[in-house]
């Protein structure tokens, strides 16, 4: 179908993980993100898949545990404080290997905060998946098209690694419309899209399906003997160092020839992007990062910067006050200056308040130089 | 020669973990029996709790999932949704269930989930050392109430199979006891019926199992069933709730 269809991010979000082969979908009602269950609760019957609106946020993400442990591609969606009570299980998710999916439509904090969109839980999202030494890969779509395709992504890089995804948006992407196009995406094999060459059609062979014809299957994060949490946990770092080899996702803009480069994600992305539209036509150089993972965060994009003697300056933009620009130094690790500018409570940094800090900063380097 | 007594199907040749005159043992084996009695090993999938059970599928042989403390209900609830044709079913304790699980517990009941729960009521957290639990009887000594359990400070004992009762989603629930061998064959029966009734699409069924924990109730195993049988049973009848 190529008509395009006007919708919501939270609404993009939900028809994207449907096309996507999500079958099982769990959730508890918080703003900014409700319009995403409700179009599950609307659509999910016809799909043939299973939506509950649980008792809290904590049973959802449980009940992902048992459909994703059952075998079938899962997801939960939330808002902030919501996503600190399923932290918890995000950690079992983790721990257990289960595919999954969970959704944070990012608002304003600390506690309840206001409903107003924030990108303050970048830490939250891509230090740990919770409790323990685990991760989430964590993914950020900028625009409402995007939300819809990223979710095969998402489904994708879940069930190839055997572990959760967490999209990370804000109330601004979620409340947006945005014409969005159900662009012909292949499922993947594991979503049981045809299989191709050498690839064979995927079962998900640990599943708890009855144990008919096989030893039984556990589902678990519990490792109690000497010894055998380590082991696991060995695995699990390699898994993860298997990721950030692998699934580095970014868009960039002028990257070879800016003297100022802009790092932002999501919606701060879109704006910075316009941003450096304007200050391009009036001839400042400038260039543009946007790391679609957050974890792993796109680091390679920044070593085409480690030799050479040219002056660059980084300027991270975000909807906090300062989150992912720790990730920026650390890719950099001390070879640039990085700036940054956020604001975080409901305030959103304007195109002009980054053009401002860009001449800013660009004007000061000149003197200095 | 046929012997007449022999190891479930449904149970691991393994030694378990629990403490000498434990109540789990006796409650496991029951499920295991029950679980090949109805010729179901092959498409039953248990979920374990955490407490002294967590580790119930090191000895039940079938496909089980952990769940995260108090939430067996809500990974059954998905599990059963998804795969309909499988017979779901949780083991908990009264910490599990009752305490931090309540609100779970009480959902799950509600929607009426088409689910089998073994809930084991032993008044005391077993695993962690000996704590009160919402079971736990008025004058109980426990490593937090070292002076017994008090109304003015710690409420009653949760009576949390007969609030489930008057749940409209809830078809059978029955409270037994593993006091003697004729309440264990009991027992048996009423975890049959359970399993029976997720069989025939009854609905939400829950047998709540009077369960001796002598380490922490700083008793021998005899004079526990005895407790079991003399002081716990009058707080928690024995009998048919719904």
């Amino acid at each position: 179908m190529n008509k395009k269809i006007l919708m919501t991010g939270n609404e993009a979000f939900a028809k994207g993980a449907l096309d996507a082969g999500c079958r099982f979908y769990a959730g508890y009602p918080i703003t900014p993100q409700n319009e995403l269950p409700a179009y599950m609760a609307l659509n999910m019957p016809e799909a043939g898949g299973v939506f509950i609106q649980a008792e809290s946020e904590i049973s959802a993400v449980n009940m992902v545990f048992g459909a994703s442990a059952a075998g079938v591609r899962s997801m939960t969606s939330s808002s902030s404080p919501g996503i600190s009570l399923k932290q918890e299980g995000i950690s079992y998710l983790a721990g257990a290997e289960l595919p999954s999916v969970i959704i944070n439509v990012m608002r304003a904090g600390p506690g309840l905060g206001n409903i107003w969109p924030s990108q303050s839980d970048y830490f939250q999202a891509t230090r740990s998946a919770g409790h323990g030494d685990s991760h989430c890969i964590v993914l950020a779509p900028s625009t409402v098209q995007e939300s819809y395709d990223i979710m095969f992504l998402a489904f994708d890089l879940a069930d190839k690694y055997r572990n959760p995804v967490m999209i990370l948006g804000d109330g601004l992407l979620g409340q947006m419309m945005e014409p969005v196009l159900f662009t012909n995406h292949q499922l993947s094999v594991a979503a049981g899209g045809p299989a191709t060459g050498d690839q064979k059609p995927e079962t998900k062979l640990w599943a708890l399906t009855g144990c008919k014809g096989r030893k039984r299957n556990i589902a678990k994060s519990f490792y109690l003997r000497e010894g055998d949490l380590e082991k696991l946990n060995i695995l699990l770092q390699k898994k993860y160092q298997e990721i950030q080899e692998k699934e580095e996702r970014f868009e960039g803009v002028n990257l070879d020839n800016a003297e100022l480069v802009l790092v932002g994600y999501g919606t701060m992305a879109r704006i910075a992007k316009s941003a450096m539209q304007r200050l391009r036509e009036e001839n400042y150089n400038i260039g543009l990062i946007r790391p679609i993972t957050l974890w792993p965060f796109p680091k390679k994009v920044f070593e085409r910067y480690a030799t050479g003697d040219k002056r660059l300056i980084f300027l991270a933009v975000e909807m906090s006050y300062g989150q992912m620009v720790d990730d920026v130094k650390l890719s950099l690790n001390g070879r640039f200056p990085v700036d940054f500018i956020g604001r975080s409570g409901g305030g959103v940094v304007s195109e002009e308040d980054i053009i401002a800090k860009v001449k800013g900063l660009l004007s000061t380097k000149k003197r200095n130089e | 020669m046929n012997k007449s007594f022999v190891r479930p199907k449904s149970l691991v040749d393994v030694s378990t973990h629990y403490c000498p005159g434990c109540g789990h043992g006796i409650a496991h084996r029951l499920v295991a029996e029950v679980v090949d009695e109805l010729d179901i090993r092959e498409k039953v999938i248990g979920v374990t709790p955490i407490g002294c059970a967590v580790v119930a599928y090191d000895y039940w042989d079938f496909d089980c999932s952990e769940a995260a403390h108090g939430r067996a209900l809500a990974v059954a609830t998905a599990i059963k949704r998804v795969r309909p044709e499988n017979i779901v079913f949780t083991y908990q304790g009264d910490g599990d269930l009752a305490a931090i699980g309540t609100n779970e517990t009480i959902h799950a009941a509600n929607r009426g989930e088409n689910l089998t729960v073994v809930f084991i009521n032993n008044a005391i957290y077993g695993m962690t050392g000996g704590q009160m639990a919402p079971t736990t009887l008025l004058k109980q000594k426990t490593a937090t109430t070292p002076l017994g359990r008090e109304i003015k400070y710690h409420g009653y004992p949760l009576k949390i199979s007969e609030m489930l009762a008057v749940l409209q989603g809830v078809k059978y629930i029955e409270r037994v006891s593993l006091q003697s061998p004729q309440a264990v064959l009991n027992a048996k029966k009423a975890l049959k019926h359970a399993f029976e009734n997720q069989i025939n699409n009854v609905g939400f069924s829950l047998v709540e199992i009077l369960s001796p924990c002598p380490t922490y109730w700083g008793m021998s195993p005899r004079q526990a069933m005895d407790w079991v049988r003399d002081v716990m049973s009058k707080e928690f009848p024995v009998g048919r709730i719904k």
